[in-house]
């Protein structure tokens, strides 16, 4: 285990604090506030610090090294033109607090992607200051909620959400103060009308859901849905993490939304995993337009005065009623530029990347689910289907149930042997809908051999002796960490201080 | 096959009641402890609070999931397992002995009509 805090060079290595430029600074701060001790700070020389961070590297495992089918994660291979663009002096050698004057290219860029998201979403107007979806989701919440307010609906205080949401939804409404109302899904995994009828009232905010579902099934009765939520007053919410499957294809406007975030990171590339760097846009209906977060990117026509070259004046606008800030500066810039480069170099291609990634997730369900006879005959017991859809989307879910009653193996040992074999588990245990699920997205950056191999080293697994599957990993540099251990016995920071 | 002892109520959520003198005690099924699998924390109602029918008055954590505890009844909850905080586990080693969650009063009886007998969440359960 390499650990920074263990170097420990002559002092002086690796860092070094100026001299306070006012004189006698120290004496300022009250004795009771100094610290009694220097800081055990890390000195590491260069190189010592370069090979620690490889020395971390090395040990990672990410889309460039190797399948990475993660469910509702979309990791799809990051174009490095991406890199190139956002590397761009004019791009990553500007300050958040440069006048709009000075940075007329990055806003354009704002401005673009701004009218780009909005196109391919059916919205009206665009933000792009969230960092992350969930973010995005409490943005978006908030928006609705100060609609509400505006129109002297205080008492809708309720947030319908399916059974089968991400986690974030419910989490996001619960932190605008809205009491959250779930109901359960149909039989076949897809919205129970009658049960969101049942649901929705004078108290309904809003109803949050993302289409397709984490299933991986669209909807196919949306539209009913959002004329019921509709109907009784209520804002429609579309959860875009799954937009992958759709873009080009439709578009949540007219599926009857009023509001939507975009994972740029999933749906259009950014090196994403482990919690970021993310970004979350929102794109709303116009009646949410005027309590956006502020600032947004705007432009006004001028004669060509040759500054800009296409004859507009780029600047930073608050909408009229917004809600304030949702996060500092202008969002995560590098992640919008790379954003912004992958969507302007494929265009209207990019319905053929939804193509892609559903036609690649179903080719895998196909080969998973129907070995050859031989294959099948070796198998002790097979996994289910988790939703009885003919076509899926962009992801599948399979049930492990019949083997873990069986054999005494669960999802969990399946999705552990897989890194043996060189993959990133499938997403594991979610949606909670699904018993003992796995839930796959090979993203349509994969070609047809690698999901061939993979589906035929999943199978192998299924062959296995179950003590060895219930034993991985065996050869990963970590063992089956103590999750348990872990979770118990939490040890949220560096014991620097106690030595 | 998991255990469902005839003795006790049981709820959709796969929630256990066990009823004593006026009291009702609350946990959750040998089916729900399998499902979750370790349990690693236990979010406890407070004392002294008065819930209503399906309320979600408490949570458990496994390493697998969180799902949220229900009142299966309205009443005052009158006294909370406190050793769960530190020994979760009870939970997946005894769900009908120490692994019970809260104790409560039974505000209005003919609640406990709507919940299911053991024969019935067996059939849920589909065993």
């Amino acid at each position: 285990m390499s650990d920074l805090f263990q170097f420990n060079g002559a002092k002086g290595t690796g860092w070094s604090q100026p001299d306070p430029m006012i004189k006698n600074a120290y004496d300022t701060i009250p004795s009771s506030l100094r610290r009694s001790n220097l800081p055990r700070w890390p000195r590491a020389s260069e190189p010592e610090l370069v090979r620690h961070y490889t020395w971390l590297s090395q040990r990672n495992f990410g889309i460039d090294t190797g399948f990475y089918p993660l469910g509702s994660c979309t990791m799809k291979h990051n174009p490095r033109l991406n890199e190139r663009i956002v590397q761009l002096p004019g791009i990553d050698r500007i300050h958040p607090l440069q006048p709009d004057h000075q940075i007329q290219g990055l806003l354009s860029i704002y401005y673009e992607m701004q009218e780009m998201l909005e196109v391919c979403s059916g919205m009206d107007q665009v933000t792009l200051q969230p960092v992350a979806g969930a973010q995005g989701e409490f943005t978006a919440i908030r928006c609705i909620q100060e609609y509400h307010r505006s129109r002297g609906q205080e008492n809708r205080n309720k947030v319908i959400v399916p059974d089968s949401a991400h986690g974030t939804n419910p989490a996001s409404a619960a932190m605008c103060g809205y009491d959250i109302v779930e109901i359960p899904s149909a039989s076949n995994g897809c919205l129970d009308l009658d049960a969101l009828r049942a649901a929705v009232g004078d108290d309904t905010a809003a109803m949050m859901i993302t289409n397709p579902s984490t299933l991986g099934i669209f909807e196919p009765e949306i539209a009913e849905a959002a004329e019921i939520v509709h109907n009784a007053g209520g804002q429609m919410y579309y959860d875009g993490a799954n937009f992958n499957a759709i873009l080009g294809k439709t578009d949540p406007g007219r599926m009857g939304f009023d509001a939507v975030h975009y994972n740029l990171h999933k749906t259009f590339s950014q090196p994403h995993g482990g919690g970021g760097p993310g970004s979350g846009p929102i794109g709303v209906k116009s009646h949410l337009a005027d309590f956006l977060p502020a600032p947004i990117a705007d432009r006004e026509s001028i004669d060509g005065d040759g500054v800009t070259g296409d004859g507009y004046r780029y600047f930073w606008r608050d909408p009229s009623r917004t809600i304030g800030k949702v996060q500092q500066w202008h969002g995560n810039a590098g992640a919008v530029v790379r954003a912004w480069a992958f969507y302007r170099r494929y265009g209207y291609e990019l319905e053929r990347m939804s193509e892609h990634a559903v036609l690649n997730a179903n080719y895998l369900r196909h080969r998973i689910m129907n070995p050859d006879s031989d294959t099948l005959n070796s198998i002790p017991v097979m996994p289910k289907d988790g939703a009885p859809a003919e076509i899926v989307k962009h992801e599948f879910t399979l049930n492990m149930t019949p083997l873990k009653e069986t054999i005494g193996v669960t999802g969990k040992d399946v999705a552990k042997r897989l890194l043996d074999y060189g993959y990133m588990a499938p997403t594991l245990y979610f949606p909670q809908i699904v018993p003992e699920c796995l839930m796959f997205e090979p993203t349509e950056t994969e070609s047809k051999d690698v999901l061939d191999k993979f589906a035929e080293d999943f199978l192998k697994i299924l062959t296995e002796d179950p003590e060895i599957v219930k034993t991985a990993p065996h050869d990963t540099k970590v063992r089956r960490v103590d999750e348990v251990l872990a979770a118990r016995s939490l040890v949220l920071r560096h014991p620097l201080n106690d030595e | 096959m998991s255990q469902v002892p005839s003795n006790l109520k049981y709820t959709a959520e796969h929630e256990w009641v066990r009823i004593e003198g006026n009291d009702a005690v609350i946990g959750i099924t040998d089916f729900a402890q399998d499902a979750l699998t370790d349990v690693v924390w236990v979010e406890l109602p407070e004392t002294g609070v008065s819930v209503s029918e399906m309320e979600a008055c408490g949570s458990v954590e496994s390493v697998k999931s969180v799902s949220e505890i229900y009142a299966p009844i309205a009443g005052e909850i009158t006294e909370v397992n406190e050793s769960l905080e530190d020994s979760p586990e009870q939970i997946n080693e005894d769900p009908y002995g120490n692994g019970w969650i809260w104790r409560m009063t039974v505000s209005d009886a003919s609640q406990l009509d709507d919940l299911m007998d053991a024969v019935a969440y067996s059939a849920q359960l589909g065993e």
